[in-house]
């Protein structure tokens, strides 16, 4: 027996409520498998570099100049080292008092900030104050940080998207608020419809609960749609009239695989609609260097930016960060990295920008690939991934699948997944972790695979999948929107 | 129909409100508030913003963190017209002694370390002859080994939950060779720094404000501001002074029992050892009374390591509560025992790192399953923090090409940092009125000042705390950063400030001087 001191009976409730599938069940029984010797293909989690992207070579010359500056002092560093990494560690170094070892500002190290202002300024055409901007460790952390200054508790409810990353439903549980989903439309192309949204909120003002923000995720996460101008406009009118703040995260603007729907910033779009609203609508909007073509997860570097947040909650906010001290400061580099690239003319230049096509030309590939790879198979239906690293394909499950996960206990699309993880070693994430409609089942898998894996594994799956629905499948019809 | 027009009805008593708390001057000798809502646009008039003061969780407003509080605003206001203004202060420089950040203060970082982690960092010139020139073979060979316990050494990938398997290995190793009992990579986090680990656990244990957690006064207020942020109870248990900062049992048991019978259940202990800010080295008999208390009581001993290689006098010795815990022969079944480590202190200093983990050990598997579960929202620490935190469990051993240089700069931090401990501690107790207990470890001085009535009175007429008054005073006259003692928590009634031994060893006599003068100069003018 245990000591009782802390035993799963006395756990804060919000905690055991907390799910997060992204590293839930399949991904444990993944792990097993792997340590037990079976070959897996992990594309449960967004994770560029653990499927062989490579990182881009300039901002890691930097960050370990930054890491070793006695290199610097070295007459031999340019032999390794191009001069333009060089100059940019040096200019780094003198950013934070105490380089790379050192807490920096507990927002971030100003230089930093200013360089994401310019890049937001550059992209939207709207000045952008550095002194809103708060980097973090991962856009996680932010998120996190943001949810807790709004939900004081069960009685506040946040819009999120159905399906939605499970950050947001984990955080929302966590901190003891409600999630009130608003349903995306999956014959639409993931649609977003603005009576859905008004259904999700006098729903739960019904139940007493008093709705303080909305989330979007654009594009989207699972579900890769990129909102078009029109959407957003109808998004941030609709916060407006309700009172509510909008929650952006941003974090996959650098992943667009289709032309008719470039990346546009909810910033951006409430700008371009003028006062009253683009002066008081109060926006937060997320990034990081996990994603785009950078990839770099595991430094753990974001940022946030606060639109028309009021004074005295910026500081409540800047109260909270600080408690944490600093945010990790290599991650802040690739950031700055991030946001103000090498440029035509710099030595690294030619090399950055071959390294950077090379990735996001693939991944538009692979979109396509794995897109009309699901389409091809038996009861499998798949909308396009206009951008983000997703593809979330509808696997109409026959009455008789459905029927055996409930005699196993399991809930169908893991049954499925389970089965799929088994036969042929793809590790993916059910529809259920995601959230979706009732009796329509999906799965999350990347599209990061390398791509001269891609056409194996598509191959994989579709056996799995028809020989699957072979053995399922009868004549009563089977699971449909 | 009835739900809208209220809706409506409050929407305009929060734009009220929100107007009469915006700008005053607009409004004062203009037209009335009312006046000035029917005359706008009816359509939907915007309402109390969502995230405004009075709508934002009342819990981040009741949390306080005073060493990057106040005083540091204040600081950082003054460094800012230095630059525009130079000789505008009595001063040249800002010297900021209010956090433990050694490397800011121009501490250097282990060149060992630091070359294993640029290694880790572009992995793509181990393989140049080059690269032999620039850095030491064992270096080199450290990087391998730790690249080759990386999924496709992509040190840019999200690692397990919990933090690479291979290091927590090494971690594992370093602790059982620290304490000469096992330890288990499963029971290890590897966390963003020692901090996120510390909000973990408060997460997991704090149900409702009937939930509440030991922590000593003085304390470090990451401490406090959790459990606020957490919705919990803070309990305090005061540490004597009198005795070098005792920990005395019997004073657990005391605000234990009186939390008790106010209806709080007690779910943990906090320790700090070595002690932030009072620099305390816990006495093995001491522990060994902490370790029974916590196991008769039924609480979680979190144990706050993050000094353990700080530690200046000959008299004393780390020695960590697993191993104390271990050889009173109390096993996993006890007691619930974490402990925090983080990169951030000791000797290496790697504040900007993030660095940390927690050992856990004592809680049943669904516990620990719920723990990961946490960890896993997160996905994971950064991995060059994560790398960092091995490498300081699993430092270079005798024989290794870097070991001597290591073992160089290691001595020559620690031993500058007792020195400047020694150095601080004496200017303080010479000081009128003050009297300040030995830093036997950690990084900070904790003196008390005993405030004249006269002083206190012009605090009070300032609205600030004394203690406070005094530090805004002892910056402005000496560009001098240093915390509140009120920011720690204190017995009511005495005053203290935290200093840290942090700055260059050369500054030292220069701020010494400076710190006497001033004090010298504020009790003539407020002396009783």
């Amino acid at each position: 027996m245990f000591p009782k001191a802390l035993d799963y009976e006395s756990l804060n409730e919000n905690v055991k409520k907390a799910q997060y599938a992204v590293r839930g069940e399949l991904y444990l029984r993944a792990s097993e498998l792997q340590k037990e010797g079976k070959k897996i293909i992990f594309t449960n989690v967004g994770n560029p570099h653990a499927l062989g992207q490579k990182p881009l070579t300039f901002p890691r010359q930097v960050v370990a100049l930054c890491q070793a500056p006695f290199l610097l002092d070295d007459p031999n560093v340019g032999l390794l080292f191009p001069a333009d990494a060089i100059a940019r560690a040096k200019h780094y170094l003198t950013l934070n008092t105490g380089g790379l070892g050192a807490y920096s500002d507990s927002r971030g190290i100003p230089g930093i900030r200013k360089e994401v202002a310019e890049f937001i300024e550059k992209r939207d055409g709207y000045p952008s104050d550095p002194e809103l901007i708060f980097l973090t460790d991962g856009a996680s952390k932010g998120v996190m940080q943001i949810l807790n200054i709004i939900i004081r508790g069960e009685g506040d409810g946040v819009l999120v998207p159905v399906p939605q990353y499970p950050l947001y439903s984990a955080a929302i549980s966590l901190f003891g608020g409600s999630l009130v989903p608003y349903f995306l439309e999956e014959t639409a192309n993931w649609g977003l419809d603005i009576n859905n949204l008004r259904h999700s909120v006098a729903e739960a003002r019904s139940k007493g609960i008093t709705v303080r923000a909305m989330v979007i995720i654009n594009p989207g996460n699972p579900t890769g749609q990129c909102l078009s101008v029109a959407n957003l406009r109808e998004i941030l009118k609709f916060c407006y009239q309700e009172n509510l703040a909008l929650l952006g995260d941003e974090v996959y603007q650098q992943n667009i695989y289709q032309d008719e729907r470039p990346f546009i910033s909810a910033k951006k779009v409430l700008m371009d609609m003028g006062p009253p609203i683009s002066k008081e609508l109060h926006l937060v909007s997320f990034h990081t260097v996990s994603k785009g073509y950078w990839g770099e997860c595991g430094q753990r570097g974001g940022y946030f930016e606060m639109t028309n947040i009021p004074p005295k909650t910026v500081d409540e906010i800047y109260k909270v960060a600080s408690i944490s001290l600093s945010p990790n400061v290599p991650a802040q580099i690739f950031m700055g990295m991030m946001v103000n690239p090498p440029k035509p003319g710099d030595i690294s230049y030619d090399h950055f920008v071959r390294e950077s096509k090379g990735i996001i030309e693939s991944l538009r590939r692979r979109a396509r690939i794995m897109t009309d790879g699901f389409n091809s198979c038996r009861n499998v239906v798949c909308n396009f991934t206009e951008g983000a690293m997703y593809s979330f394909p509808q696997i109409r499950l026959p009455p008789r699948a459905i029927e055996a996960a409930k005699r196993a206990g399991k809930v169908p699309d893991v049954l499925y997944c389970l089965k799929l993880l088994e036969a042929t070693g793809i590790s993916t994430v059910p529809g259920s972790g995601f959230g979706q409609k009732e009796g329509v089942f999906h799965l999350r898998t990347t599209i990061l695979p390398a791509e001269e894996d891609m056409p194996g594994i598509m191959a994989s799956f579709k056996k799995f999948n028809d020989e699957f629905m072979e053995q399922y499948e009868d004549y009563r019809g089977y699971s449909r929107m | 129909m009835r739900k809208f027009v209220s809706n409506t009805a409050s929407r305009k008593l929060g734009l009220l409100r929100h107007l009469a708390a915006a700008s005053h001057s607009r409004f004062l000798s203009s037209t009335p508030v009312l006046d000035l809502l029917s005359s706008m646009p009816s359509a939907n008039p915007p309402a109390a913003p969502p995230l405004s003061l009075d709508t934002i969780n009342p819990k981040v407003l009741k949390c306080e963190y005073a060493v990057r509080g106040e005083i540091v605003t204040l600081a950082q206001r003054l460094q800012q017209e230095l630059l525009a203004k130079p000789g505008s202060h009595p001063f040249d420089e800002i010297l900021y002694c209010n956090i433990g950040n050694p490397q800011s203060l121009s501490q250097l970082p282990i060149t060992f370390f630091r070359e294993v982690l640029a290694l880790c960092d572009h992995p793509a010139i181990l393989d140049k002859s080059e690269t032999q020139g620039l850095f030491s073979a064992d270096a080199i060979e450290r990087a391998w080994q730790i690249l080759d316990q990386i999924p496709g050494r992509a040190t840019g990938a999200y690692s397990h939950s919990q933090g690479i398997k291979g290091l927590r290995d090494t971690i594992a190793a370093g602790i059982e060779a620290r304490d000469g009992f096992p330890a288990d990579p499963n029971d290890i986090f590897l966390t963003d720094g020692a901090s996120p680990a510390v909000h973990m656990m408060m997460q997991l244990l704090i149900r409702s404000e009937k939930d509440g957690i030991l922590c000593p006064i003085p304390q470090y207020p990451l401490y406090s501001a959790s459990i606020a942020l957490h919705g919990g109870t803070l309990v305090p248990y005061y540490l004597d002074e009198a005795t070098g900062w005792g920990l005395e049992v019997s004073e657990l048991k005391k605000q234990l029992d009186a939390a008790k019978s106010n209806g709080i259940t007690v779910r943990a202990l906090v320790v700090i050892n070595p002690g932030n800010p009072t620099g305390q080295v816990l006495a093995e008999e001491n522990q060994r009374g902490i370790v029974e208390f916590c196991k008769k009581e039924g609480l979680v001993l979190l144990a706050d390591e993050v000094y353990q290689e700080n530690v200046y006098v000959p008299e004393k010795t780390f020695h960590s509560f697993k191993k104390i815990s271990r050889s009173m022969g109390y096993g996993e079944k006890d007691i619930s025992l974490v402990s925090f480590q983080s990169v951030s202190k000791g000797y290496h200093g790697e504040c900007g790192k993030r660095g940390g983990y927690m050992e856990v050990t004592g809680f049943s598997p669904d516990v620990m399953e719920q723990i990961y579960k946490v960890a896993s929202v997160n996905l994971c620490s950064n991995i060059s923090g994560q790398i960092l935190a091995s490498l300081v469990m699993s430092p270079p051993k005798v024989g290794d090409e870097s070991y001597e240089s290591y073992c160089a700069e290691k001595d020559g931090i620690l031993s500058s940092l007792a020195r400047r401990a020694k150095a601080l501690e004496d200017a303080f107790d010479n000081l009128e009125g003050v009297s300040c207990n030995k830093a036997e470890g950690a990084m900070y001085l904790f003196p008390r000042i005993h405030l004249p009535q006269k002083a206190i009175k012009a605090a009070e007429a300032l609205k600030t705390a004394p203690d406070a008054f005094y530090c805004h005073r002892l910056l402005n006259a000496t560009g001098i950063v240093v915390v509140p003692g009120s920011g720690f928590g204190q017995v009511p009634g005495t005053w203290h400030f935290r200093c840290t031994i942090l700055p260059q060893e050369d500054k030292i006599p220069a701020i010494v001087s400076r710190l006497t003068d001033f004090h010298k100069g504020f009790m003539d003018e407020f002396r009783d």
